[in-house]
């Protein structure tokens, strides 16, 4: 869809139509509170391609979140600010860019979709208003165009009776029904990238298999770069291409999806996927990870993980933390021992 | 003394809809729980799963008491609690007792955590001498897995999986044989989540308790249940052993319920007979005529809106179903 913001858009100094549609380096994130600076995101890189799923994976707290506001612009701020690291479309800093040309960019091309639809959409606005009026506003698209053009959408994430049901208002919808409420805003604008943000953690299962199975048709149809945050190892397993895992605010381990189930190098890594009930594990105890993670207000010097790691010597206690290390050509992992961790499965 | 240490029959609450500020007017009911029944035996875990809306929370606290049901009967100790003495009701209640789900809200932040565990011994002066009870308080931080010189915190200075287990002690303050668990862990990360349940696991062994584990995670459930009761709509669609439930579902609703799970493996990917269902759980307050699982039922028939499929065996695989037609179907699931 060529339109005169998609012009203006291509006018972007810098501007490269084969650079990755979106590409995070050493990104870093610090909350300024009373209780000291809490460094939610640490260098944080990772990048996604057209048509590609990147799962960013990590337990409550680790700066997934923050991430993804950073990405989008809408960090809460103060008191979070970001302190470092570039955030590229296509090749063009969005850190860089002046704002109102950051703003466009924000909304035409990435768009992102959170665990909970209510709060995300306006409750005293129908359905019908908050979608056509991201067609008049950025499209301008007259009253009667606008309003068709959100049934189509109601339509293509498949809510029945669209004709009728966009006239109505977000609570009127069940949780299932406003989750592809908030997804047709999300394309709207036919972004090149979706950031889903835990986008069906407050759903049961059944729903959750029908808007995952939804995200992938549209992603298909599309070529859409999607970047799905999430905790649930399961949905991970089933849609992502390669996955980067988060713990205190930095990526410790980056590889394909098949990689890391089948053989991760990180201890934390491989004791996520050892918590998971199995059913050969049948009445024995699971293999929780001892401990908590660190608050980040107070990160431990050397690998952040130290305290909690069956495999950490003396040098893990010592900054500054592992790097990470190159596995292979397709993966890395930020662990002295990443050999050995590997290696024992 | 029987193995079955509770019980319900026809269990039905039914929550009424009214309508009118000053005169109200009974205008319909929300039927959460329409006719349960349940055993559940010395020693075991039975497990109960369905969406949310189905009525678990309310069942949950229909046998701990906090609800008095619209009919139907609850044997706790082969004790029916509706028709025996004041006394007699208090002691079957203190043997039964509730962990929720959600441990940020469920304790009072203005109670220290000695204060809070030791609570029920207020109502309950009989348990523990009172010069014994702050004694006794350590003991059960200690069981749980926390340090008892922490009894003088607030909840607020402990962890969401540490609140978990201070929820823990206290429901074991009284010495119950019965914990209730009401989606203990699912507001926990997953490497806590390993934690409590390897606690409650261990409880269990230690000291005897039977579980009633609610959960919506069909994976921890299959992990813990000895048996597992499948709920729609206020009503039990499929019971049986863990194995039963799992390996050989005869009910739709199970076997759509299993194959949503997504399985952790990414070997396995697209090699699932997924069963996509469509729409949302029907309102309780006007549940299908018939089988109540029909409108999403890629298997309904003509019957299925005539006549309600009754709980029970009918087919090779030996364990209740409430279908009309009822069969095993293979699904890959979770824990596969
Ligand atoms: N508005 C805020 N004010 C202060 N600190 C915040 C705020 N939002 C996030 N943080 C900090 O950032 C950390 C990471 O949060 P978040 O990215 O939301 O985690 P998650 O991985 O669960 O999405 C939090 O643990 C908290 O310390
Ligand atoms: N106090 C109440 N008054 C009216 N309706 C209620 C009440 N408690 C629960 N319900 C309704 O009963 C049904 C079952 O709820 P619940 O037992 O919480 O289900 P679950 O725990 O399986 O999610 C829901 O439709 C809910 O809205
Ligand atoms: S660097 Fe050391 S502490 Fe960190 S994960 Fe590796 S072994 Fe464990
Ligand atoms: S009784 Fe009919 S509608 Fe109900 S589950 Fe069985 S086949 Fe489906
Ligand atoms: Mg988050
Ligand atoms: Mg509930």
């Amino acid at each position: 869809m060529s339109t005169d913001v998609n012009v203006k858009l291509d006018a972007l100094p810098g501007l490269d139509p084969k650079a990755l549609p979106l590409q995070v380096k050493n990104l870093q994130v610090e909350f300024r509170t009373r209780n000291g600076i809490a460094h939610a995101v640490n260098g944080v890189s990772f990048d996604v391609r057209a048509g590609e799923t990147r799962a960013i994976l990590g337990e409550s707290g680790c700066g997934k979140s923050v991430t993804a506001q950073a990405i989008m612009g809408i960090l809460d701020s103060p008191p979070g600010f970001v302190t470092g690291g570039e955030i590229l479309y296509r090749g063009v800093d969005l850190l860089k860019l002046p704002e109102s040309e950051r703003r466009k960019v924000r909304a035409n091309r990435i768009a992102m979709i959170f665990q909970d639809a209510l709060s995300a959409l306006n409750p005293v606005f129908t359905v019908g208003f908050q979608l056509g009026e991201l067609f008049r506003k950025h499209r301008g698209m007259s009253r009667q165009d606008a309003k068709a053009r959100s049934v189509e959408l109601l339509d293509l994430v498949k809510i029945p009776a669209a004709k009728q049901r966009v006239n109505d208002y977000p609570h009127q919808f069940s949780g299932g029904m406003r989750q592809r409420v908030m997804i047709a805003m999300a394309l709207a604008l036919d972004p090149e990238v979706l950031i889903a943000d835990e986008p069906t953690t407050a759903l049961d299962v059944t729903v959750q298999a029908q808007i995952m199975a939804l995200l992938a048709e549209l992603q298909r149809e599309r070529n859409m770069a999607l970047v799905l945050i999430t905790h649930d190892m399961g949905v991970v397993a089933d849609v992502a291409d390669r996955i980067s895992v988060m713990y205190a605010g930095r990526v410790i381990e980056e590889a394909g999806v098949h990689e890391i189930y089948a053989s991760p190098a990180h201890p934390y890594t491989k004791g996520l996927l050892e918590s998971i009930p199995r059913l050969d594990l049948k009445g024995q105890e699971l293999s929780a990870i001892k401990g908590l993670p660190p608050a980040l207000t107070n990160i431990p010097p050397g690998c952040a993980f130290n305290p909690r790691c069956r495999y950490a010597q003396d040098v893990c206690k010592q900054d500054p933390a592992p790097a990470l290390f190159q596995v292979s050509p397709s993966r890395t992992a930020a662990c002295h021992f990443w050999k050995e961790v590997k290696g024992d499965e | 003394m029987s193995d079955v240490v509770l019980e319900t029959r026809d269990l039905v609450k039914h929550f009424p809809l009214t309508q009118g500020i000053v005169f109200k007017k009974q205008i319909g009911a929300v039927r959460a729980v329409d006719g349960v029944n349940l055993e559940l035996r010395r020693g075991e875990t039975l497990g109960i799963v369905g969406e949310s809306g189905c009525g678990k929370s309310t069942l949950a606290r229909m046998l701990v008491g906090l609800e008095t049901p619209t009919s139907g009967d609850l044997f706790v100790q082969g004790k029916n609690m509706s028709k025996v003495g004041a006394e007699e009701r208090r002691r079957g209640r203190r043997n039964i007792q509730l962990v929720m789900q959600d441990p940020y809200t469920s304790l009072n932040p203005r109670m220290t955590v000695g204060d809070i565990i030791g609570e029920p011994f207020e109502v309950h002066p009989d348990v523990v001498p009172k010069g014994s009870r702050r004694r006794k308080v350590q003991e059960l931080l200690e069981l749980v897995g926390l340090n008892p010189d922490h009894i003088n915190r607030y909840p607020h200075q402990f962890s969401g999986g540490q609140r978990q287990r201070i929820g823990i002690a206290r429901a074991l303050a009284l010495n119950p044989e019965i914990i209730l668990c009401d989606e203990p862990v699912s507001a926990l990360d997953v490497s806590i989540q390993a934690q409590v349940i390897n606690l409650l696991e261990k409880l269990q062994n230690e000291l005897g308790l039977s579980y009633v584990f609610i959960a919506h995670d069909l994976s921890v459930v299959r992990h813990i249940a000895d048996r597992v009761a499948v709920m729609y709509l206020g009503k039990i669609v499929e019971i049986g052993t863990e194995d039963e439930i799992y390996e050989s579902p005869t009910h739709p609703y199970t076997q759509a319920l299993l194959s949503a799970v997504p399985v952790p493996d990414p070997k396995l990917r697209g090699q699932r007979d997924q069963i996509v269902l469509v729409g949302d759980v029907p309102s309780p307050a006007n549940p299908p005529s018939g089988c109540r699982f029909r409108t999403r039922c890629w298997k309904a028939q003509d019957i299925c809106a005539e006549q309600e499929p009754l709980l029970q065996i009918r087919d090779k695989s030996g364990h209740p179903s409430a279908c009309h037609f009822a069969e095993v179907r293979d699904v890959v699931h979770a824990t596969e």
